[in-house]
């Protein structure tokens, strides 16, 4: 068994027909993570106890020839901003290098009842503000494509992961782009649901309504049951809607001829890389090839995404990182003699530059004098451009567009100009502030050999619509998601 | 735009003490960030609803007024985290409650 290949299904069905017990499958991709992540630097933390006694669980399971979960035996990685009982959870920062979760996340228990052995906590840019994993409080993710390169952020541990194939499947959270950006770099899959689909119990909070639990995978199959693992209502997160949730693999696979794929003129503009360009023009060519049809739609308020963004997400962050105050967990400055002296300094000696910076943008775009024209402006604007996307989803079915502007950068390209890291997430932010789902699927590769990737988006709590179409594109362009070695 | 004086108040509000390489780094970056925020006044948003979050505005149109009904509970008491695990991440604690430095100077 070459784990390299090891798909969700294929690591279940080497566990249901005995070609291998998940200890041995849990031992082997241990050996590979010691020997192969060091100069990647995809794993903060491993939790081997957690996940040899889950092994045994679900060799128990195979054991008595009972029908195994879903998930069974799946090696999975689980992003730092998810709390792991009795594992640390750092959140990428140095605030909470020591914090040891006393409960589990939504998504974190569901994975485990589906039969997942998590194999441990995957490196992140601190409280997942970055677009490149050079903010993590610890060290900086290398892209196993090329490791020069950033694998993207926030959850770049996590797409490096599954791309150097030390984890067969893995969980990012996308607030701006976190599960896409890096999908796109690193060559994998990345789905960010829609909000609302996925409990964020348990999930560090960056921006609350920004915030959202989603998979990556070798295919858009694997994030799809991935998804159908953690989707669903949740008494825990009054966020998570009342929505059924399909049974998505029968939707992956359902062919797509008839359907209207929608590309935005405002995507594909100067400043898109050309081979980006081209890579998502054969991808739109093989969707026409499959019957789909090809409209042009409008989303005329693109250029304003970012900077709403960055008002919104700054100031819900501002108010739900006031909570890291030395008081009860996390580091505390033991050079203080008061309490607000003791606030200033824990915060000041444990937040990296980049979460100082968004702080204070935050704490600025909601003080007196500014609320209005910073902070509810931007509500204003991200009303006008969830109208964009009704306008075009009453259209289309889904709307494809590249998922970067350009191939994954060298480290060290954008530290020195947070502006220029921001605008690395331009054509994702628009998502997360409208809510929709949307998966980046590999799409071709630079002539640097460079992994390129598309996004498709879809209508609110329409994952179904958007698998089967990222599933058609998946197989016309390249089919299964290569480990690179 | 930022002044030094906004940067030291904002930090204040912060809880943030912010070293003098740090303020002036954080003077030149909000000012190069806000200035780029200010594209918003492009636009006329004077007859267009602020959009807080994704909920309000799609489960209403499904749901209508019964948007949020399943997020309300019966308000009963639950089973919560037992102090031992509460206080288990504590800086400083005396086994009953977290203990924090002075709060009043005498």
């Amino acid at each position: 068994m070459d784990i390299n290949l090891l798909t969700v299904d294929s690591a279940r069905s080497a566990v249901l027909e005995k070609q291998t017990t998940p200890s041995a499958m849990v031992d082997a991709f241990y050996q590979k993570i010691e020997a192969e992540d060091g100069p990647i630097g995809a794993y903060l933390t491993l939790s081997k106890d957690r996940a040899y006694r889950q092994a045994a669980r679900i060799e128990a399971l195979a054991d008595k020839g009972d029908d195994l979960p879903p998930l069974a035996g799946v090696p999975i990685a689980i992003k730092d901003v998810f709390t792991t009982k009795d594992v640390r959870t750092t959140a990428g920062s140095k605030i909470l290098s020591e914090f040891v979760a006393p409960y589990d996340a939504t998504v974190v228990s569901r994975l485990e009842e589906a039969g997942a052995i998590i194999l441990g906590k995957t490196n992140c840019d601190e409280f997942a503000m970055g677009s490149s994993n050079e903010n993590s409080g610890f060290f900086p993710v290398h892209n196993p494509r090329d490791l020069s390169r950033v694998p993207g952020g926030s959850s770049g541990g996590s797409a490096a992961a599954v791309a150097a194939g030390t984890a067969v499947a893995s969980l990012g959270s996308d607030t701006g782009g976190s599960i896409r950006q890096p999908a796109a770099f690193c060559g994998v899959v990345g789905l960010m649901p829609t909000y609302g689909r996925v409990s964020r119990y348990g999930l560090i909070a960056f921006a609350s309504s920004l915030d959202h639990p989603g998979p990556f995978g070798k295919s858009v199959l694997d994030t799809a049951l991935m998804l159908q693992a953690i989707a669903g209502r949740d008494p825990r997160d009054s966020t998570t809607a009342d929505v059924p949730v399909p049974n998505y693999r029968e939707q992956v696979g359902e062919p797509i001829s008839g359907m209207k794929v929608g590309v935005p003129g405002e995507y594909f503009e100067e400043g898109l890389d050309p081979e980006v360009r081209e890579a998502v023009e054969i991808g739109l060519q093989e969707m026409k090839i499959a019957g789909a049809e090809i409209v042009p739609v409008s989303l005329p308020h693109t250029a304003y995404a970012i900077p709403t963004y960055y008002v919104v997400a700054t100031a819900e962050a501002s108010s739900n990182l006031a909570r890291y105050d030395g008081v009860r967990y996390g580091l505390r400055s033991k050079e203080a003699k008061t309490l607000s002296e003791m606030y200033r300094r824990t915060r000041d000696a444990g937040f990296g530059a980049e979460v100082k910076r968004r702080i204070m943008l935050g704490t600025y775009v909601l003080s007196a004098g500014y609320y209005d024209a910073y902070y509810l402006k931007a509500q204003r604007v991200r009303s006008l451009l969830a109208r964009d996307f009704d306008e075009a989803f009453s259209k289309v079915d889904v709307i494809v567009t590249p998922t970067t502007p350009t191939a994954a950068f060298k480290l060290g390209e954008k530290t020195d100009d947070p502006l220029a890291m921001y605008l690395a997430d331009i054509f994702t932010v628009t998502a997360d502030l409208v809510g929709i789902p949307g998966i980046s699927i590999p799409c071709g590769k630079s002539k640097d050999g460079l992994p390129i990737g598309m996004q498709i988006l879809g209508k609110h709590f329409d994952e179904s619509t958007l698998l089967r179409v990222a599933h058609v594109a998946e197989h016309a362009l390249a089919g299964k998601v290569a480990v690179s070695s | 735009m930022v002044s030094e004086k906004d940067v030291s108040y904002v930090a204040e509000l912060a809880h943030l003490e912010l070293t003098d390489d740090e303020r002036r780094r954080m003077l030149k970056d909000l000012n190069s960030i806000l200035d780029y925020i200010d594209r918003l006044n492009q636009l006329d948003t004077s007859n267009v609803e602020p959009m807080a979050q994704v909920a309000s505005r799609y489960a209403q149109r499904t749901h209508g007024d019964d948007a949020f009904a399943h997020a309300m509970r019966a308000d009963e008491p639950l089973p919560c985290l037992p102090r031992e695990e509460a206080l288990r991440n504590a800086p400083a604690s005396d086994g009953t409650f977290f203990k924090v430095p002075k709060v009043i100077e005498r």
